[in-house]
């Protein structure tokens, strides 16, 4: 290959973070402890419903129920689900606004899993001199057995959170058992499967190349960003001062000797990079790599107390900040995202606290449109439709209104028990008596027959209550009732 | 993939050509083709020859090679539960469909919902919710496949040729058992022509007669005359349509006083004058073989002949 050639493909530089104490990794570290607990434990936990499964979280596909604790999620109320993502949309558009890649350093999976794995390769290799010296040696005895170690732990830690995924979508206790006996359906197979391989390349192999090449919020998270929100830099002024950072060394050794030579305060000890799990230096000012985890920060506070320096050499501020300006937060653009983040949580929470026990539907059978009975009157069919969204029974009445003397007909079935979350068609006629046809003007009018002029685009309203197993308004279904139209 | 590289200057001479040139300096690369597309098409062709083996493909002759895939599939009897056929034959998606059917998660629980449509009386299945909204279901499906063509796919018939089935008017009965009767053994509709008995006017004024019956006429002189004719030996009309011209469900005969024509398509006609030349040159001409409900015994089983009757019944609001 000649110079006049570009390679489009970089190959991976291995990146070995040496690890480091400090506010932000507790904290990352609490987070993280935090989100396994729940990710592991949650499928476990159960949840006493009747007639439904006790599995506290549990999305039944085959049974078209979400069960999310107390709520029950039909298919029709999927919606939520649009709600649920466009909140979680615009809450990382709020959040970057102000404070940048906070999801990104504290809560994405990517970097929780990295970390976790990063914690494997550290407690079973060592220290990153002596991960760097294995990865860089030849292979040996000891290099055989602390990878293939690592690897195991890892694909064991890969394996238990493809399972414990695909137990959020069957019975859990169940699914481990089938599972292990080879009787568990080859759906939870495949996703188990699925899910371990990228788990083990994402978290082990690929890393922070996912977060660089292949993640599209991080790329579109910097174009949120502006010059008042926050970042995580290196105060060039103070660490470079007029010439520049050096290390401590012969007059150089306190902030004073430096000052007087026009030294910053970084000595260039090369923590902040050492620890950087995306291998960047933060020194260089804001790069796309970085996913603010802040562990730079750690790096160099550690750094500066030992040097008893004052802290903030690197640290979460603001372009405007740096530059000597103030950081405002209340911005056009942060109230709006807040705005539409508050209307979509509560039109969200509204409408999941107001939800009916139970939908009703009424279409009208179209084929015929209408009959003609034998003393003349009319008569509609419609297919009711019912669903008994609760895991309780309930009973159900069907009754109409809005079209004078007409009279329904369900066979018995206007007032009806559901079982559990059952759904039910069931077929309601309707009739009205024969409609008269005017014949001037001179004939009594009558409130329970109808002229026939009166009917062209006569309606009639379904009512559906609960009478008996929930509280809920009554479900009121509007349909067209049609007459002939030939005399 | 370290040779998935840019040429940043591609120089001519650098790149081979095709030594083709157009006018003057228009030259075509001969670049290599990826090598990954490449082996991607190499995998096309592989796969394209299994494929022959395996599915129906090339045309040959008058047929088709059909390939060395199966698909195994059974018909069970619905009324029986019993295997009638058993088939094995070349991959095809109709074939599939059926596996499919046969063996689809839910085909269990609607065997089990025929085994209670068999089990239960036409009355019993109407009052289970779940039960009818099966015979719906299924019912609609045989309705379209076995009725449809002569009675419509809503069942409204077509005036003067096929009986409604929604309207609550029943030339042979609408109970249950009587519609799974009709069904079963079939029915053969008869009204003798009277054309060579009774004269024209005579005709007008039965016809006048039988108008009166559900007061689509005013009584007169001539309806007078035509009841005569109805009532008396001379037209013996009561004989089947009764005396209250209601007609006799067990002779299939229309009752005349309702507001229902399944024959003479009197609501359609404008004048009188129109509505009683129709009912005359029906009298006239009667019904022979013409109106004929076939059997299907032996075409249906039982079950679906149940399943049909509670079906049809539900159509009309039953009687």
């Amino acid at each position: 290959m000649s110079d006049q050639t570009v390679p489009l493909y970089q190959k991976r530089i291995p990146i070995h973070p040496r690890s480091v104490k400090g506010r932000f990794r507790t904290l990352k570290t609490g987070i993280l402890t935090l989100a396994y607990l729940v990710y592991f434990l949650l499928p476990w936990l159960r949840w006493d419903r009747p007639n439904a499964p006790n599995q506290a979280v549990l999305y039944d596909l085959p049974g078209r129920h979400f069960y999310i604790f107390g709520l029950t999620v039909q298919v029709q109320d999927i919606f939520w689900l649009a709600g649920v993502l466009i909140i979680f949309a615009i809450l990382l558009f709020f959040v970057t606004g102000l404070a940048g890649r906070v999801w990104c350093g504290y809560f994405c999976f990517q970097t929780l899993w990295t970390d976790l794995y990063m914690m494997i390769e550290h407690w079973v290799q060592g220290e990153r001199p002596a991960r760097l010296r294995l990865s860089k040696g030849p292979w040996s005895r000891e290099k055989l057995i602390k990878v293939s170690a690592t690897y195991a732990i890892w694909l064991l830690v890969a394996f238990w959170t493809g399972l414990t995924f695909t137990m959020y979508w069957v019975d859990a206790p169940t699914l481990v058992v089938d599972f292990l006996l080879g009787r568990a359906p080859s759906s939870a197979y495949f996703t188990t499967l699925f899910l371990t391989t990228t788990t083990f390349v994402m978290a082990g192999l690929a890393r922070e190349q996912v977060c660089v090449y292949m993640c599209p919020y991080a790329r579109f998270q910097s174009a949120m960003f502006d010059h008042d929100t926050l970042i995580i830099s290196y105060d060039r002024q103070r660490g470079e001062g007029s010439k520049g950072r050096a290390r401590l060394g012969k007059g150089l050794k306190t902030r004073e000797e430096r000052q007087a030579q026009g030294v910053g305060d970084c000595i260039d000890c090369g923590y902040c990079v050492q620890v950087c799990p995306v291998g960047i230096d933060i020194r260089n000012g804001l790069q796309y790599q970085c996913i603010s985890c802040a562990l730079c920060i750690d790096a160099c506070d550690v750094v500066m107390d030992n040097q008893k320096w004052p802290r903030g050499l690197v640290s979460y501020t603001s372009e405007n900040a740096l530059n000597g300006k103030k950081t405002t937060l209340l911005k056009p653009k942060t109230l709006g995202y807040g705005v539409i983040l508050t209307t979509a949580t509560a039109v969200l929470i509204w409408s999941i606290a107001t939800r009916s026990p139970y939908t009703a539907m009424v279409e009208q059978i179209r084929q015929p449109l209408y009959t003609q009975l034998s003393d003349g009157s009319i008569r509609n069919v419609y297919e009711v439709k019912l669903n008994n969204k609760l895991t309780a029974p309930m009973t159900v009445g069907i009754r109409i209104e809005g079209l004078a003397g007409a009279t329904l007909d369900m066979d018995g079935m206007e007032r009806i028990a559901l079982e559990p979350q059952e759904r039910i068609k069931l077929l309601a006629r309707v009739r009205i008596p024969p409609p008269r046809v005017k014949e001037g003007d001179a004939h009594e009018k009558r409130d329970d027959v109808h002229e026939k002029d009166d009917l062209e685009h006569a309606k009639v309203t379904f009512v559906v209550e609960a009478l008996a197993g929930a509280t809920a308004k009554p479900i009121r279904r509007n349909v067209p009732f049609y007459v002939p139209d030939h005399d | 993939m370290s040779d998935n590289t840019l040429n940043t200057k591609q120089k001519t001479g650098v790149v081979q050509t095709t030594g083709h040139s157009w006018d003057g300096d228009l030259q075509e690369y001969t670049n290599p083709l990826p090598r990954w597309w490449l082996w991607c098409f190499y995998g096309t062709v592989v796969f394209s020859i299994l494929y022959w083996f395996i599915y129906p493909s090339w045309p040959v002759g008058k047929g088709w090679l059909k390939g060395y895939g199966t698909v195994d599939y059974t018909i069970t009897d619905k009324a029986t539960g019993g295997t009638v056929e058993k088939k094995d034959q070349h991959w095809n998606t109709r074939a599939l469909l059926l596996e499919h059917l046969s063996e689809a998660a839910n085909d269990p629980k609607r065997k089990e919902m025929l085994a209670k449509v068999q089990a239960a009386t036409p009355e019993q299945i109407a009052k289970d919710p779940q039960l009818m909204e099966f015979v719906r279901s299924v019912g609609k499906g045989l309705f379209g496949d076995n009725c449809a063509a002569c009675h419509g796919q809503g069942g409204q018939g077509v005036v003067g040729l096929y009986p409604n089935l929604t309207d609550n008017d029943w030339l042979w009965g609408g109970s249950t058992d009587k519609i799974q009767e009709t069904i079963t053994l079939g029915r053969k509709g008869f009204m003798p022509a009277f054309g060579a008995v009774l004269k024209p006017d005579q005709l007008d004024d039965v016809a006048e007669y039988v108008l009166t019956l559900s007061n689509e006429a005013k009584p007169s002189e001539a309806a007078d005359r035509g009841k005569a004719i109805f009532q008396g030996q001379v037209g013996g009309c009561y004989y089947c349509h009764g005396a209250d011209g209601k007609g006799l469900a067990s002779m299939g005969s229309a009752n005349l006083t309702d507001k229902i024509w399944a024959i003479v398509d009197v609501p359609a006609q404008k004048t009188l004058q129109d509505k009683k030349a129709q009912i005359a040159s029906f009298v006239a001409k009667g019904v022979n073989n013409t109106r004929i409900m076939p059997t299907w015994q032996n075409r249906l089983s039982p079950t679906d002949i149940k399943l049909l009757a509670v079906y049809v019944h539900q159509l009309s609001g039953g009687k």
